[in-house]
């Protein structure tokens, strides 16, 4: 019986790993590395560069994540994955985190039993096409080979929003960033659609980018962010509070320049002491060293530097800081209080 | 004092469940099924128990719920609004489709190519076992892709037909060749068109009935009936005149380009033909393999009797050889159309919509309901399979040898 046992425990151990070890802090601690969840590349976000390290907006948040429990931004280890295997990655327990611009919903967030810690990216989905096609407006689309991920809610923003006007497309299903590219290059389907941040980061990826357009019209609310399994409140308030640290950061001017500076000792102001450890004890709140937001910080920089270094308009994404700015400036991040 | 041929009198006793030989098999039996129970029971129970603990649990209400996302390719009614069961029966319907289309096809290749290996020709019978060489030893997935990369490629696109100068045309004003699929005309059935067909089809019987009647005259009298102008005459003939007399009620609808895309017309997507055509090519590499075993199974002795009889080499193998090796053949050939179905669910490397692409894609996705969605696929494919597999069956033991 007790081999029995051991082969039942193997067999379900697929299944219920994220069950089994709810501790994830723990997991991760002992392994030495963080498993994050990334896409299988997309530019500005997560992809690897000239050298094969993997950088990005989305690869930030996981080394700040990385730097907070581990003390190393380099202790990650990347899983691409797609738009349809990232779910069941997270489920099973083969990542602890996922930052894979992934759409807040209510169904992911309920019925799919995950956690979103927060909002990194507010995106909605955009249309993009051949200059040449001399299409303005995405009502303009009826009738048009349409590409689109598969596995992604914008298969179902598209659906609802040709249903909406009244008109017909015929869909192309596809599983990844990089093979739709070639198949809207050759002309396979008239128009790509994804994310309006993807869609620049796509853009920026050709050969020449000014031949093809963006339509104005944003068909949906994307609210892009990082996610954890539901169950380990602990682990979820870990990634919830990092992400909020590199915002809150960009608000009361901590920077990877002055950090280290200002953690030395307790500056003047209570709130930057509190999150740099200074003064208070949040860090054991969190079960992490005091000075964890020092190194989550340091690791790549606040919110709005890793926003330039990535998709920033000084980059070939070129994306500006629209909703994604401060609150203090007409934006919509707003960190709440470290108190 | 024989020992040996008296069987034990007396009532049964437990011990002897263990100590006599005529039970012991079965107890031992009957303690190893058991013990397959409990590990299955355990491992259910395991399954149950984690999913429950994680916050999950099987039910398949989803199927009710309005899928949401558009299929390109559907052979009955769907919209984004239909639920997921619809999505999913779209998906079985999408695969039987190129499931039954590449069998077909691959069956045809397959048995050309088998018995081309064995031609007198060097050089015909070199090409073929090139043929079969690179096509089975390559990954079926990678055909796909480099069938779909070449289609994409070289065949141009809805826009190069447009303009004064275009740089592409429509062949014959009716078929439009384009890297998103082939254009055909389309025909309409008005009004009285049902005669049409029904003519149509009792010519097709005809045909058959007509060809029963040639084979029983040879058979019994010796008598040979040319059959080719008359099953041609049979087939053209009645329906083209009834046709004409009905007042030409079946149109055809061109395609025409419009917008984006030609509109109208029959639309064979590029998705379908090139995992047809890759399923397909692949495939035959196989079959021709199995039909080249079969003929050569059947005996020399055979041929050059038949050719002592004076038949021609055509005949000889029509008649004499396929007749036999069929036997040898059909039982892998049946395997090789399980393999060809099942590998069909590489479809969405090229956005073919099958079963895999709607319920075990897009349907778990948007739901994550993703042991109970594997769990129906399993049980579909398992359904497909079995009854691909009943039907050859049926066939195979049409063509076995007939013991009595």
């Amino acid at each position: 019986m007790k081999k029995i046992a051991i082969l039942g425990a193997m067999t379900a151990a697929g299944l219920s790993a994220g069950v089994a070890s709810a501790a994830t802090l723990d997991d991760v601690k002992a392994r030495g590395k963080l498993n994050c969840g990334v896409t299988t590349g997309l530019v500005g976000f997560a992809a690897p560069n000239a050298n094969g390290e993997w950088e990005g907006f989305d690869v930030g948040v996981c080394r700040a994540v990385a730097a907070a429990v581990l003390g190393d931004p380099a202790a990650v280890e990347f899983v691409p994955t797609t738009g349809k295997t990232r779910f069941t990655a997270l489920a099973s327990g083969e990542i602890d985190l996922l930052a894979r611009n992934t759409t807040w919903t209510f169904s992911r967030d309920v019925d799919l039993g995950f956690e979103f810690v927060g909002i990194n990216y507010y995106d909605g989905q955009g249309f993009m096409v051949p200059k040449a096609l001399g299409v303005s407006s995405a009502k303009e689309l009826d009738g048009a080979t349409i590409c689109i991920q598969t596995g992604t809610t914008t298969e179902l923003n598209l659906a609802d929003y040709f249903r909406k006007n009244n008109i017909s497309y015929e869909p192309v299903p596809i599983e990844t960033n990089a093979e739709a590219q070639p198949l809207y290059l050759e002309g396979a389907c008239d128009v790509y659609t994804t994310d309006a941040s993807g869609l620049a980061a796509t853009r920026a990826a050709f050969e020449n980018p000014g031949d093809h357009v963006v339509l104005p019209e944003i068909i949906s609310k994307e609210p892009l962010g990082p996610l954890v399994r539901h169950g380990d409140n602990q682990w979820g308030d870990i990634a919830r509070w990092t992400l909020n640290a590199l915002i809150a950061a960009e608000e009361l001017g901590v920077t990877s320049a002055n950090v280290q500076e200002l953690a030395a000792s307790a500056g003047e102001n209570p709130e930057i002491n509190r999150l740099l450890g200074t003064e208070g004890t949040l860090g054991a709140m969190l079960g992490l060293e005091a000075d964890w937001a020092v190194k989550a910080i340091a690791a790549g920089g606040n919110y709005g530097e890793l926003f330039e270094k990535n998709i920033g308009e000084n980059t070939p994404i070129g994306l500006a800081r629209g909703l994604n700015a401060q609150w203090t400036e007409g934006g919509l991040l707003y960190s709440p209080p470290f108190r | 004092m024989s020992t040996i041929s008296d069987p034990p009198s007396g009532s049964f006793q437990l011990s002897m469940l263990i100590n006599d030989t005529r039970y012991r098999s079965y107890t031992f039996q009957f303690i190893a099924l058991i013990l397959l129970i409990m590990a299955f029971a355990y491992l259910g129970y395991n399954l149950l128990a984690n999913l429950q603990a994680a916050g999950l649990n099987i039910s398949y209400k989803f199927l009710g719920e309005p899928a949401g996302y558009d299929i390109n390719q559907t052979l009955v009614d769907y919209t984004s609004q239909s639920t997921h069961w619809r999505a999913a029966v779209v998906g079985v319907l999408n695969t039987l489709l190129v499931a039954f289309l590449g069998c077909l096809m691959a069956t045809v290749i397959g048995v050309f190519v088998g018995v081309l290996r064995l031609s007198d020709n060097w050089l015909v019978r070199q090409i073929m076992s090139i043929y079969v060489e690179i096509f089975r030893n390559v990954p079926v997935l990678i055909w796909i892709l480099i069938i779909m990369a070449i289609f994409i490629a070289v065949l141009p696109q809805p826009r190069d037909f447009r303009g004064e100068d275009a740089a592409a045309s429509m062949v014959f004003g009716a078929f439009a060749f384009t890297g998103r699929g082939f254009y055909s005309p389309a025909p309409v059935f008005g009004p009285g068109s049902s005669v049409v067909v029904a003519v149509f089809l009792a010519s097709i019987a005809g045909i058959f009935a007509f060809r029963r009647y040639a084979k029983k005259a040879l058979y019994d009298r010796g008598q040979l009936i040319p059959t080719l102008w008359p099953s041609l005459a049979i087939f053209f003939v009645p329906s083209i005149l009834v046709f004409f007399v009905m007042g030409r009620p079946i149109t055809l609808d061109y395609p025409s380009l419009q917008g984006f895309n030609f509109q109208g017309g029959i639309f064979m997507r590029n998705s379908l033909i090139a995992l047809w055509f890759a399923l397909s090519i692949y495939t035959a590499a196989f079959i021709a393999e199995n039909v080249r075993a079969g003929i050569l199974a059947v005996s020399k002795g055979q041929t050059e009797a038949a050719a002592s009889l004076g038949l021609r080499p055509g005949r000889i193998m029509n008649l004499v050889v396929l007749p036999q090796a069929l036997r040898v053949i059909i039982p892998p050939l049946i395997s090789q159309y399980l393999n060809l179905t099942k590998n069909s669910s590489l479809a969405i490397a090229v956005g073919y919509m099958d079963l895999t692409g709607t319920l075990g894609g897009i349907t778990l996705n948007q739901t994550g309901r993703a042991i109970e969605a594997i769990f129906l696929l399993m049980l579909f494919y398992l359904a497909i399979s079995l009854a691909i597999s009943a039907i050859m069956n049926v066939y195979n033991n049409s063509v076995k040898l007939k013991e009595r």
